[in-house]
């Protein structure tokens, strides 16, 4: 087991060098420093005075040894200007190049800075990512029972009619994207020409103009039900029936096990027989697919932030990629795909741990 | 002009009816469900003594009875709207649904056509005609066809163009009258949009833009993840291990991340959409080629005249359209170029190799070009994994190892033998994963990534109309509601196909 867990450890190290290289070549591609020099510096700039401007940021040397000095490996760049000005990587506003540190990178907690922000990274990414973990939380706290509830009644008697109507249901949860479930809960709960809200209006059964709100911008101070259901219910709502799905498949499966059939025989009530003697074993799968549902749900929380305009880390990352703000999108994307290959990680362990059969060579 | 009711002369009659209807299937639920909880059941059959079955109908057996036909009544209403939209002449008596509805005529035409025709021969049809035994598969096949016909005569079924903009009709609501245009389509059936544009010719063109995309993606994507994985699943060894780890990486990426990152006007500046696409549509072509050789290997003339032509016409295909490079072009205008020197044929020929178009491939613009790469880049290591687990499973089977014994090569069996017989849940996943691919787009669509803002695209339709969602909640719903339809659809499709083969 702990060989195994070390391996999958390489592996994960592996994997995020090789993701974080490709974002930093992605975004350290030619026209995107282009981009970034004339949006930083003068939006006239000549071709060689862009060249200038990236020299002096030192932009222009090989992009391995830029990846680096942003891993904290390589030593930062230095340079003194004609003016006897002294800058750096590593060197802060003020300092001059024997104070600063040679090394500055990710290693070195050092995240750098986001040219639109005006802020260290560090700084941003932290808030955003608590403000997304509260909105994560909820949406896993109501989809998680809710997709558990529907696959076992589902799944434990295959075929049935509830089976069928539950089934159906979470098709129709699965093909509904968040950006068109959340457009159309707007609609229905939220607008002040459309849907329910109008006529609980007029009757003065709520007290706004709306029963929910529309925009979860209050949500960032104040989490309360009428700011944060939408949402919720949208990022819920998809991830619903992939989870329900699974578990009544798993279930399924269970219920034509041999042990169901000998309990049943035994004359064991068909409660008992579901709720001690299948159910257990029927949500280990599920629990592989729920770990793998956070990367999954990174997709969803970015389009609910942009739509319910919830400055969390999925809206940071529209920021970020928009403004090509590339230091911040390089944290954003380590973040993430620490997240996933974490959620990948606790999800093998997982299974291994819940299903004594498996045994890792 | 007075905009038109939805209901326009029916209303009185039938909307009661369907409110009659939805009343008595959701009491009718209700009290099912009650019945249910304290432990009411439905008849079971009773076998008499004389071998006949009979029911005792009990209370929740009649709340089913209801629920059903309240559906049908339902059903029936929305049909004899339709009908009541094509057969009354004037607008005001048609109403919106009618109006609507009498747009998609040609589309309800070819979908009875294509049912009638089905269901008559679906038992030579095999696994597609099996599909018409299945309610939920015939429901799925149903929508998917209703937006494919939708699509094909989207001319016909639109009623303006989808950028023809009246500005005095901004924001305006469902069937309001079109004034001042000659010429024109006299209403604006589902509303104006922000900019003045037909919300249903939009929703109706749209359909084409995702149908076009959508399935030549997954196409694509099942090709590369095809060629890779059989070879992965059947050779193993370091290649395997190599393609594994590159498929898991690009399966870490969150997927709008890529998305943000590849789909900018700086990246495909930068040459990299043509770069990926020389990767990924190399494949598909070693792959049909290595398909016809390990076939027809002993067999020289059906190589020569056949297969060797097709792949290098699809070669071809390739330079044009990738790389915009004409070999025949290029050779033709050198070799004349070379022969007259200092001539004005020579110059000619020189300005022609300068600026020609490709005889053979299509001109994809650039922004077109990385949204069909990054959607094709995305799905293709899910197809590898899943051929990967297929091809692990059956190459334990017998009649592999026979064709193994009877010394056929190794491309051979793969594609031959293990192939074949993997095709009953690639074509399952094959449905699921076009519906992946229209979400894809509409997330791409949602966030104005590669897409024309002028595009009638479901996701940038969405998009543009969230900004005034709570006013005027009338031009995302349409589209919203076409991409659900579409995508459930494929769903239950899916679902029935899967069903379907699993009877087998």
């Amino acid at each position: 087991m702990g060989l195994f867990i070390l391996r999958r450890l390489g592996v994960m190290i592996l994997t995020a060098l090789c993701l974080t290289f490709i974002v930093f070549f992605l975004t350290n591609l030619g026209p995107n420093l282009e981009k970034l020099a004339k949006t930083q510096g003068n939006n006239r700039m000549s071709d060689a005075e862009v060249v200038q401007w990236l020299d002096n940021r030192g932009y222009s040397r090989p992009l391995v040894v830029r990846y680096g000095e942003w891993l904290g490996v390589v030593p930062g760049w230095t340079r003194v200007a004609d003016d006897g000005e002294e800058t750096g990587r590593c060197v802060d506003f003020g300092m001059t190049i024997a104070d600063a540190p040679t090394l500055c990178g990710l290693f070195q907690g050092d995240l750098g800075f986001s040219t639109v922000s005006d802020d260290e990274v560090s700084n941003i990414v932290g808030g955003r990512l608590a403000l997304t973990g509260w909105l994560m939380l909820i949406a896993f706290s109501v989809m998680v029972p809710g997709a558990l509830t529907i696959g076992i009644l589902a799944g434990m008697k295959e075929g049935s009619r509830t089976d069928r109507t539950l089934s159906t249901i979470s098709i129709a949860s699965t093909a509904t994207p968040e950006y068109v479930s959340g457009v159309i809960f707007i609609i229905l709960l939220a607008s002040s020409t459309a849907g329910l809200s109008p006529w609980l209006a007029e009757n003065g059964w709520i007290e706004g103009r709306t029963l929910f709100l529309g925009s979860s911008r209050s949500a960032m101070d104040d989490i309360t039900f009428w700011n944060f259901a939408l949402p919720v219910m949208t990022i819920a709502l998809y991830g619903m029936g992939y989870i329900a799905r699974m578990t009544r498949a798993s279930m399924a499966e269970v219920m034509t096990a041999q042990y169901i059939r000998t309990a049943r025989l035994k004359g064991v009530s068909f409660r008992n027989i579901v709720l001690k003697h299948a159910l257990r074993n029927a949500l280990i799968a599920p629990f592989t697919v729920i770990m793998l549902q956070i990367p999954w749900l990174l997709t969803g929380v970015v389009i609910v932030e942009t739509l319910f305009n919830y400055n969390g880390f999925g809206w940071t990352l529209v920021q970020a990629a928009s403004n090509n703000d590339i230091e911040l999108l390089l944290s954003i994307s380590i973040v993430a795909v620490i997240v996933v290959l974490t959620t990948q990680l606790i999800s093998d362990i997982g299974y291994v741990y819940l299903n004594p059969r498996i045994r890792i060579s | 002009m007075d905009p038109l009711t939805w209901s326009g002369s029916l209303g009185p009659f039938l909307n009661p009816l369907m409110l009659g209807a939805v009343l008595v299937f959701a009491a009718a639920l209700a009290l099912n469900i009650i019945m249910n909880i304290i432990g009411m059941r439905p008849a079971e059959p009773i076998v008499n003594a004389d071998h006949t079955i009979s029911y005792r109908l009990g209370a929740p057996d009649y709340m089913l009875l209801a629920m059903k036909y309240a559906v049908f009544v339902f059903l029936a209403a929305v049909v004899i709207y339709i009908l009541g939209g094509i057969l009354q002449p004037s607008f005001e008596a048609k109403g919106i649904i009618g109006a609507v509805g009498a747009q998609f005529l040609p589309v309800w035409i070819a979908l009875i056509a294509t049912y009638v025709v089905s269901i008559k021969f679906k038992r030579r049809l095999g696994l597609y005609g099996k599909l018409f035994d299945n309610l939920v598969g015939m429901i799925g096949f149903g929508m998917v066809m209703f937006w494919v016909f939708t699509a094909i005569f989207a001319g016909m079924v639109a009623t303006h163009g989808p950028i023809d903009v009246i500005s005095s009709l901004r924001n305006d609501p469902p069937g309001t009258g079109v004034t001042g245009v000659d010429g024109a389509f006299p209403y604006y059936l589902l509303g104006g949009d922000g900019l003045g544009r037909d919300v249903f010719s939009r929703m109706v063109m749209g359909a084409r833009e995702v149908l076009t995309i959508a399935p030549f993606a997954t196409l694509f994507a099942f090709m590369v993840g095809i060629t890779l994985g059989l070879p992965a699943g059947y050779l193993g060894g370091r290649f395997d291990t190599l393609i594994t780890f590159l498929a898991n990486l690009v399966l870490a990426f969150p997927v709008i991340l890529l998305f943000y990152l590849l789909v900018t006007p700086e990246i495909i500046e930068a040459g990299v959409p043509v770069y990926m696409a020389a990767i990924l549509f190399v494949l598909p072509i070693g792959f049909i080629w290595v398909l016809l050789y390990s076939r027809y290997r002993a067999q020289p003339h059906i190589i020569k005249w056949v297969a060797v032509p097709i792949v290098l016409l699809l070669l071809l295909f390739y330079l044009g359209t990738v790389f915009r490079f004409d070999p025949i072009v290029w050779l033709a205008t050198s070799f004349i170029g070379y022969l007259n020197q200092g001539n004005p044929v020579g110059e000619w020929m020189q300005t022609t190799q300068q600026a020609y178009e490709p005889l053979i491939g299509i001109n994809i613009d650039g922004n077109l070009l990385i949204v069909f790469v990054s959607v094709v880049f995305v799905n293709s290591p899910t197809v590898f994994r899943i051929v990967r687990g297929l091809v692990l499973d059956i190459k334990t089977r017998d009649y592999v190892a026979a064709a193994q014994t009877r010394g056929e090569g190794s491309w051979y069996i793969m594609l031959w033998e293990i192939l074949p017989n993997a095709r009953g849940p690639l074509i399952v996943d094959f449905c699921l994963r076009i519906g992946y691919t229209t979400i894809l787009l509409g997330t791409l669509g949602f966030f104005g990534l590669g897409v024309d803002p002028e595009s009638p695209n479901w996701g940038s339709t969405i998009n543009e109309g969230r900004r005034l969602l709570t006013v005027y909640p009338h031009p995302p719903l349409p589209p919203a509601l076409a991409l659900l339809t579409m995508v459930l659809g494929l769903n239950l499709l899916a679902d029935g196909l899967r069903e379907e083969s699993l009877k087998d």
